[in-house]
């Protein structure tokens, strides 16, 4: 009844190929990003920025680049960490070295910076698919994070091997509080993802899905796997870049390899898992639902009154977590995107029964 | 200076022993079931961890048993409680899960067991002892709690090789490995199959956490040691027993030399601080080593069609 396809008449190419052709579509996701842009600022409170506004954004921006690459062109990977390591210390040299350089192609430039180690850490891809490729990523994982700790220049020779960014400014203006922290981070979301959006509908999209579903059949029918999978592995490993960077400037402020370890690389693999595979709307579900559980699960025994240890509490979350992944992928493999279709195809009927 | 390369060598094929152990784990599940067992890491903690824990309170030989049972339980509710509900998904969605069962694990085996570090003592011998002192100077130094490791390395791979090849049950495995259906239709029953593997997995797992625990400690990076498994398994082939061994030793011995020789001079080169290259050598081994043999030293060819 409310959310229906028909009466949409398309008069034009344009509008035939639009993101959103359904009206409410369109102004759903208009209202969405105006509130995150106009609303969250007057209700949000500076626990809510630093714990779950602008951790969600940045790993939601690690989820599309690892969508891309593994759920759009079905390529495992288990270097997510690594590759976020890369963009943040690029940014961190880049910043450190130049100090003149505006905040935007210092980002850039880490996201460019991972792009290559991407492009280079995907080459095996061409010759090892599934598993192999799996085990292949773990390499450049342990690779890069010993990098990052043994060879001092990157950290620039301090002795604890922790980097700290200075100050933060974008054409003069001091990114110092948390809400301008956020709202930058958002801008960057935004771009990025509507980038992403019409890159996986593109050709280059359907490139990749047609490896994803059978890279044989894709290569028959005249699909180049060198440059569908290392077109994947580069703008994948290039947002993961720029979350990296993202992350270390706006979220740790002063970070150590440790903090791009394996379990990261988990962490956004099961972000895509639980947001679904093949879904730019799932990376941020994903992103949310990761960073919003261990937060409910350290409250929940506060609320309850059964005091439990900290300890017990990281315990719990892993044993939540691995319960969860087996759970969606029997229930619902295509993630919580997939409980989101079936809303929408529940809304067009409601609340009529037919 | 050929002594202690020699050590190194020696200590290294005595680590790759280990690495082996937890690899013939993933080999058995994979061969009989497809399935890339991501949480066999977790299952080495597990059981080790149970071992540990139980033996604090009985005598180690009823921990011992106890924890068998344990582990066979644990690979009823595997079967029962996610592959089942998988069967017919695709190899990469049975890895996730097994990605979530090893969280899962994981945490569980931390939550009631604790998550300090435990020992499990087996009553071997911990000095280092010299041998060979006629044609070294001054000997080499190993450690024999790794010499009774790697016997009952090989003890184990003997036994499961005569399981495999002369049980009624291990012919039924092998028929499940090489075709799902046509097993299924001579009247092979799946899922006992696939709960035989697990368990005999879990117990492999058992035995290497009971190794790797005398030597380390009972601790939560023993999950982490397991990942080393993974290029042992990538050197050797995925479907391969003797490969996993073979792919244990280079891996084991590659990067105990590598530590050693490569080291001292990529510090000096790259002026950086310390070592610790044997954290990513195995992979970066196993990465070029995919690049001219993809499907490992002794796996079976991969052959695509559409």
């Amino acid at each position: 009844m409310f959310y229906r396809e028909a009466g949409h008449y398309k008069t034009s190419y344009a509008a035939d190929q639009a993101i959103f052709p359904l009206r409410l579509d369109r102004w759903f996701v208009i209202a969405v990003v105006a509130f995150a842009f106009l609303g969250m600022p007057v209700i949000a409170t500076q626990y809510v920025y630093t714990e779950v506004l602008i951790p969600v954004l940045i790993l939601s921006i690690a989820a599309i680049g690892l969508n891309l690459l593994t759920g759009y062109c079905g390529q495992v990977s288990l270097g997510t960490g690594g590759f976020m390591a890369v963009g943040a210390y690029a940014a961190y040299n880049l910043a450190l070295r130049l100090p003149e350089t505006n905040l935007i192609l210092v980002f850039l430039f880490a996201g460019v910076m991972a792009m290559l180690v991407g492009i280079l850490f995907g080459l095996p891809s061409l010759r090892i698919k599934g598993f192999y490729l799996a085990v292949a990523t773990l390499a450049a994982q342990f690779f890069l994070e010993w990098l990052f700790a043994r060879v001092k220049w990157f950290t620039n020779y301090a002795p604890s091997g922790s980097v700290a960014v200075g100050r933060i400014e974008l054409f003069g203006i001091p990114i110092d509080t948390p809400q301008k922290r956020y709202l930058l981070v958002l801008a960057i979301v935004v771009v990025l993802t509507l980038a992403a959006k019409n890159l996986v509908r593109g050709r280059i999209g359907r490139m990749w899905m047609a490896m994803r579903d059978m890279d044989i059949a894709a290569e028959i029918i005249g699909i180049r796997p060198l440059h569908a999978k290392l077109s994947a592995f580069a703008v994948s490993s290039f947002y993961i870049g720029i979350a990296g960077a993202l992350w270390g400037f706006f979220r740790l402020g002063s970070w150590e390899p440790l903090a791009f370890d394996i379990n990261r690389s988990f962490q956004v693999l099961f972000m895509i898992i639980i947001g679904g595979l093949g879904s730019i709307l799932g990376s941020f579900l994903g992103a949310a639902f990761i960073v919003l559980v261990p937060i409910f699960l350290n409250q929940l025994p506060h609320w309850i009154g059964i005091p439990v240890s900290t300890a017990t509490i990281s315990h719990i979350e892993f044993m939540v977590f691995g319960v969860m992944i087996v759970l969606f992928l029997i229930a619902e493999p295509q993630g919580l995107a997939r409980l989101w279709a079936i809303g929408k195809e529940k809304l067009r009927i409601w609340p009529f029964p037919y | 200076m050929l002594g202690p390369i020699f050590e190194t060598l020696i200590g290294g094929l005595l680590t790759g022993v280990l690495y082996s152990l937890v690899a013939l784990g993933f080999v058995l599940i994979f061969k009989a079931s497809g399935v890339f067992n991501f949480a066999q890491g977790a299952m080495v903690l597990f059981a080790a961890l149970s071992l540990a824990r139980l033996s604090e309170v009985m005598p180690f030989l009823a921990a011992l048993a106890l924890t068998v049972l344990i582990m066979i339980a644990l690979a009823y509710a595997i079967e029962f409680l996610v592959l089942r509900h998988l069967v017919n998904q695709e190899g990469i969605i049975l890895f996730m899960a097994t990605l979530g069962v090893a969280y899962f694990l994981d945490g569980f085996g931390q939550t009631i067991w604790g998550s300090d570090i435990y020992k499990i003592d087996l009553g071997l011998p911990k000095n280092p002892v010299f041998i060979l002192e006629s044609v070294f100077a001054g000997g080499l130094l190993i450690d024999p709690s790794e010499l009774i490791a790697a016997v009952i390395c090989a003890v184990l791979v003997a036994v499961l090789a005569v399981f495999f090849q002369f049980t009624r049950v291990g012919r039924a495995l092998r028929a499940v490995a090489d075709d799902h259906q046509a097993a299924q239709s001579v009247g092979i029953p799946l899922d006992h199959i696939w709960l035989m593997v697990w368990a005999v997995a879990g117990i492999v797992a058992l035995v290497a956490g009971m190794m790797w625990g005398a030597k380390l400690g009972v601790q939560f990076s023993l999950a982490l040691v397991a990942l080393k498994a993974l290029p042992v398994l990538i050197l050797g082939g995925f479907t391969s027993i003797p490969g996993a061994i073979v792919g244990g030793l280079i891996i084991g011995a590659g990067e105990k030399l590598a530590e050693v020789l490569l080291g001292p001079v990529l510090i000096r080169w790259f002026d950086l601080a310390g070592g610790g290259i044997e954290n990513w050598f195995a992979y970066m081994l196993a990465l070029m080593f995919l690049l001219f043999r993809p499907q490992g030293l002794f796996g079976e060819k991969i052959i695509e069609r559409v």
